[in-house]
C-alpha cells in the first residue's frame, strides 16, 4: 500500500520532469505575416511634406484584380465631432486620396473625426469589401498623417445576408463540434467506466496542444509530425496517470467525491506547470500559419479547417467501430454498464480502465493539437474548452460514447449558430444554459439510459 | 535579505481581507459540502451576484447601501433556487457540473460588453463603499508588534478586517447552532445516506434546497466583503479558481467542523503569501539566489499555485478529513 502511494508522488515528479526535458528556453513568437501585393503605379506615395499639418491619406484598390487596381474618382468627406464638414476630396488615378485637416497639428490633436466614403461615386458594380468602412472614426493622437485603406470588391450584401451568415456559422459550428466530440470521448469513457468526473480533462487537452508545440517550435519538427508525436506522448501521459495515480487510489477505496477534488488539484497543478514553462502568451505552430481560403459559393473554407474536420470524422468513425466491434470495445461497454457484473464475467476491469485512460487522453491530446492548429494555443487552451466538453457530455448522456459525439457536434453547432441572435462574446453562455435545461427536462441526456439518478 | 519581513507580511495576509473573504465563502461551502454533501462548484457565482448587486445598485442607481445588501442576499437566494430546482434531485456530480457552468455563465454575462452600461464590463463596478467607509472609526494604521517588527494594516483595511472577522464569528455561531439542531442532524443524515433519511419520511429535496440557500447566503457575505475590501468587484475576482480556493480552505481546515474554514483560511493565505514572498526573494534583486534559467520572477509567482494544486491533491489522498476533521464522522463519498 505504501509503495503504491509513493508511486503517486513519483508520478507527479515524473510529469514535472517530462515537461522539464522538453522545456523551452523561451517561447518563440511566431507571427503570421500577411503578404501584401504591391503594384507599381497603384497607391503611389506622394512626396514628403514638410509642414505642420495633419492629413488623412489612403488608397482605394479593387481587390478583384491581381495585383489590385486603383479605383479613381471616389468622393470622401471628413466630418468633425460637431457634424461639420471639414475636408473633402476624390481619389486620383493611382487610387490615392489626400484630405487635409484644417489648421495646424496643434489644433487637430485630440480631436475625433469621421471619414465618410460616398458609395454612389463607386464604379458600376463595385462595393466596399467591408461594408462597415463606409464611416470610419479616427482619433488624432500623434502628430503624423492618418492612413486608411479601402478594399473595393464585389457586393457582399446582395444575397440574403442572414442566410449566408447562417451557412457560415453552421459550417464553423460543425467544425467546432467535431473537435469537441473528439475531446469529449475521453471524459465520457472515464466517467462511464469509473464514475469519475474529471475536472482535469481540460489539462489533458492542453497537454496535446503544448506537447505538439514543444516538438514543433523547440525541436523544429514539422507540425504534422509534432502532432503525431504529441498524440503518442498524450497516450503515455494517460497511461502513466492511471497506473501511477488513479489505479492506486481505486485500490485504496478512495471515494468518488474525494477523487473529483483530486482532479481539481491536478488541474490547478498542471495548468500552472504549463504556464511555468510556456508563459502566458498565445502561440502558433510554425507551419500552415497563412492559408488561402477556398471560396465555395458564398462560403469560404480554409483547407486547414477541412482537413482538421476530416481527421475528426475519421477518428470518430474508427472509435465508434472499435467500441462496437472489437473485444476490448465490448468489454469497455460492459464495464460502463456494470463494473461488478463485468468483473464477475471474467473481464479484467482494471485493464479496461487503463486502456480507457490511455485512449481517452490520446484523443483529448489530438483534439488539443487540432484546436491549436486552427485557433492557436496557450497554457489554458483546454481549460477554456472544459465547460463546453462538460456541456457536450451531459447533453449526450454522461458515460455514453455515442452521446459524447452527438453532444459535441450539437454544442458546437449551437454556440456558432446562436451568434446570429446573441452577441458572440456570450455564445458560450447559450451552451451552458442548454446544459442546465437538458438536466431539467432529460437528466440522463439524449442517449443516456433512463435510470434513477438521485 | 530580510527574512523577518517575510514573516510579518505573511501574517498580514493570513489575517487580512483575503482570509476573511475566503473564510466566509468556505463557511458557505461547509454547509453545502461538509454538512449536506452537496458539491457546489459555483460558490463564486453567489459571491458575484451579491457583490454586483451591491456595487451596481449603489454606484449606478444610487440606492441606499444597506438596502442593496438585502437585495444582494435576495439575489443569492434566487440563484440558489435556480440552480437547485434542476439538479438537487440528481446525483451529486450533476450539481457539480451545473454549478460550475452556471458560475461561468454568470461571470460571462455580468462581465460582457453588452451589459457594460450597468456593470462596466471587465473593469467591474466601483465607487460603492462610501457608506461603509463612513463608519470607520480608525484613522491611523493599526496592528500589533513583536520585538522591532510590526504587523499593521491601513485604517480602512483594518476596519474591513475587524468587521469581517466579527461577521465570521457570528456566522460560525449560526452554523454551530444550526448543525446542533434537529434540522442539522437531518442534513448530516442526507450526507451519509440519502435513502435512509428519505425512508424516515423526510423531504430530502426540500432540506437540500434549504442548505443550498443558506450556504449561498454565506457566499453572498463573502461577495460583499470582496467588493468592500478591494473597493471594486470585477469578473476576474470570481473565476472558477475562487471556488476551488474556498474548497481547499474548507478541506484544509476540515469539512463538517464549525471552525474548519477559519483555521483553513488563515493557514491557506499564510501559506500562499509566504510561499510567494519566499520565491519572490529568491528570484528578485540584481543577483538572485535562483538563477534566471531555473526560475524567473514571473515564473516564481506561479510556484504558489503549483504548490496549491499539489497540496489539494495530497490532502485528499492522505488526509481527506483535513487538519481538524474527524475521519469517522465524514465519509467523504456522497454517492
Amino acid at each position: 500500500m505504501r509503495k503504491r502511494l509513493t508511486a503517486i508522488g513519483l508520478l507527479l515528479f515524473a510529469c514535472l520532469a517530462l515537461v522539464l526535458i522538453a522545456a523551452p528556453a523561451a517561447g518563440a513568437d511566431v507571427a503570421a505575416t500577411a503578404s501584401s501585393p504591391s503594384a507599381a503605379e497603384t497607391c503611389k506615395k506622394p512626396p514628403q511634406r514638410d509642414d505642420d499639418t495633419i492629413h488623412i491619406v489612403g488608397c482605394l484598390t479593387d481587390t478583384r484584380d491581381d495585383p489590385p487596381s486603383p479605383v479613381e474618382g471616389v468622393k470622401l468627406t471628413v466630418v468633425d465631432e460637431a457634424g461639420k464638414k471639414v475636408a473633402e476630396g476624390t481619389s486620383d488615378a493611382t487610387g490615392r486620396f489626400d484630405l487635409k485637416l484644417p489648421g495646424t497639428a496643434f489644433d487637430v490633436l485630440g480631436n475625433t473625426y469621421t471619414v465618410e466614403i460616398d458609395p454612389d461615386t463607386f464604379p458600376e458594380g463595385s462595393y466596399l469589401t467591408n461594408p462597415g468602412d463606409i464611416k470610419n472614426q479616427v482619433h488624432i493622437q500623434i502628430d503624423t498623417d492618418i492612413a486608411i485603406n479601402y478594399d473595393i470588391g464585389p457586393d457582399v450584401t446582395t444575397d440574403d445576408p442572414l442566410w449566408d451568415q447562417a451557412l457560415d456559422n453552421l459550417i464553423s459550428g460543425l467544425f467546432a463540434g467535431l473537435l469537441l466530440a473528439v475531446a469529449a470521448i475521453g471524459l465520457s469513457l472515464v466517467f462511464g467506466t469509473t464514475g469519475l468526473t474529471n475536472f482535469a480533462h481540460g489539462e489533458l487537452i492542453s497537454f496535446g496542444a503544448l506537447a505538439a508545440f514543444l516538438f514543433n517550435a523547440e525541436l523544429g519538427l514539422h507540425t504534422i509530425l509534432a502532432g503525431i508525436l504529441a498524440v503518442l506522448v498524450s497516450a503515455a501521459f494517460g497511461f502513466g496517470q492511471d497506473v501511477g495515480l488513479w489505479k492506486p487510489l481505486r485500490k485504496r477505496g478512495t471515494g468518488i467525491v474525494a477523487m473529483m477534488i483530486i482532479t481539481i488539484g491536478l488541474s490547478i497543478f498542471l495548468r500552472n506547470v504549463y504556464q511555468y514553462f510556456i508563459g502566458a502568451d498565445a502561440h502558433q505552430y510554425t507551419d500552415y500559419t497563412t492559408v488561402v481560403p477556398w471560396e465555395i459559393g458564398s462560403v469560404s473554407i480554409t483547407p486547414k479547417d477541412l482537413l482538421v474536420a476530416l481527421v475528426c470524422v475519421i477518428v470518430l468513425v474508427v472509435v465508434s467501430l472499435a467500441v462496437q466491434l472489437t473485444r476490448l470495445g465490448k468489454a469497455t461497454r460492459a464495464v460502463s454498464d456494470n463494473p461488478a457484473l463485468a468483473a464477475s464475467s471474467g473481464i479484467n476491469v482494471d485493464l479496461v480502465i487503463t486502456v480507457v485512460w490511455t485512449v481517452g487522453t490520446a484523443l483529448a491530446g489530438l483534439a488539443g493539437f487540432l484546436f491549436g492548429l486552427t485557433q492557436g494555443l496557450d497554457y489554458q487552451v483546454g481549460f477554456k474548452l472544459l465547460l463546453l466538453v462538460f456541456a457536450a457530455v451531459t447533453l449526450g448522456g454522461l458515460g455514453s460514447i455515442w452521446g459524447a459525439m452527438i453532444g459535441g457536434v450539437l454544442i458546437g453547432l449551437l454556440i456558432e449558430v446562436s451568434t446570429l441572435w446573441i452577441p458572440s462574446e456570450l455564445k458560450y453562455v447559450g451552451a451552458l444554459v442548454v446544459l442546465i435545461l437538458v438536466l431539467l427536462v432529460r437528466p440522463q441526456g439524449l442517449l443516456g439510459r433512463p435510470e434513477r439518478v438521485g | 535579505m530580510n527574512w523577518i519581513s517575510v514573516l510579518t507580511q505573511t501574517l498580514e495576509q493570513a489575517l487580512g481581507p483575503s482570509a476573511v473573504i475566503y473564510c466566509l465563502a468556505a463557511i458557505g461551502l461547509n454547509v453545502h459540502f461538509g454538512y449536506t454533501g452537496l458539491l457546489n462548484f459555483g460558490q463564486a457565482a453567489f459571491m458575484m451576484v451579491a457583490a454586483y448587486s451591491l456595487g451596481s445598485l449603489v454606484s449606478k442607481a444610487g440606492w441606499n447601501f444597506w438596502l442593496t445588501i438585502l437585495v444582494g442576499l435576495a439575489a443569492a437566494v434566487v440563484l440558489a433556487l435556480l440552480l437547485g430546482v434542476p439538479t438537487l434531485r440528481l446525483r451529486a456530480d450533476y450539481l457539480a457540473i451545473v454549478t460550475i457552468a452556471a458560475a461561468e455563465a454568470v461571470r460571462l454575462v455580468l462581465g460582457s460588453v453588452t451589459l457594460k452600461k450597468y456593470f462596466n464590463g471587465q473593469d467591474g463596478v466601483f465607487g460603492f463603499t462610501d457608506s461603509f467607509a463612513a463608519l470607520n472609526p480608525f484613522n491611523s494604521s493599526m496592528g500589533f508588534s513583536f520585538g522591532d517588527n510590526t504587523v499593521s494594516w491601513r485604517p480602512y483595511q483594518f476596519f474591513v478586517i475587524v468587521t469581517g472577522w466579527t461577521v465570521v464569528a457570528i456566522c460560525c455561531l449560526i452554523v454551530f447552532l444550526l448543525m446542533r439542531s434537529p434540522w442539522g442532524r437531518v442534513l448530516k443524515g442526507i450526507r451519509e445516506d440519502e435513502d435512509a433519511v428519505r425512508s424516515l419520511g423526510k423531504n430530502v429535496y426540500s432540506y437540500k434546497m434549504q442548505s443550498l440557500v443558506i450556504g449561498g447566503l454565506f457566499g453572498a457575505l463573502a461577495g460583499f466583503y470582496s467588493g468592500l475590501a478591494y473597493s471594486n468587484a470585477s469578473p476576474s475576482d470570481f473565476v472558477a479558481e475562487t471556488t476551488f480556493y474556498a474548497y481547499t480552505i474548507l478541506l484544509l481546515g476540515g469539512a463538517a467542523r464549525v471552525l474548519g474554514p477559519v483555521v483553513g483560511a488563515i493557514i491557506f493565505w499564510g501559506f500562499l503569501s509566504g510561499l510567494d514572498l519566499v520565491f519572490d526573494k529568491l528570484t528578485g534583486g540584481g543577483d538572485p539566489i535562483l538563477p534566471a534559467w531555473i526560475m524567473t520572477s514571473s515564473q516564481a509567482s506561479l510556484m504558489r499555485l503549483i504548490a496549491l494544486g499539489l497540496v489539494l491533491m495530497l490532502l485528499m489522498i492522505y488526509r481527506p478529513q483535513g487538519i481538524f476533521g474527524n475521519r469517522r464522522e465524514l465519509a467523504l463519498d456522497a454517492r
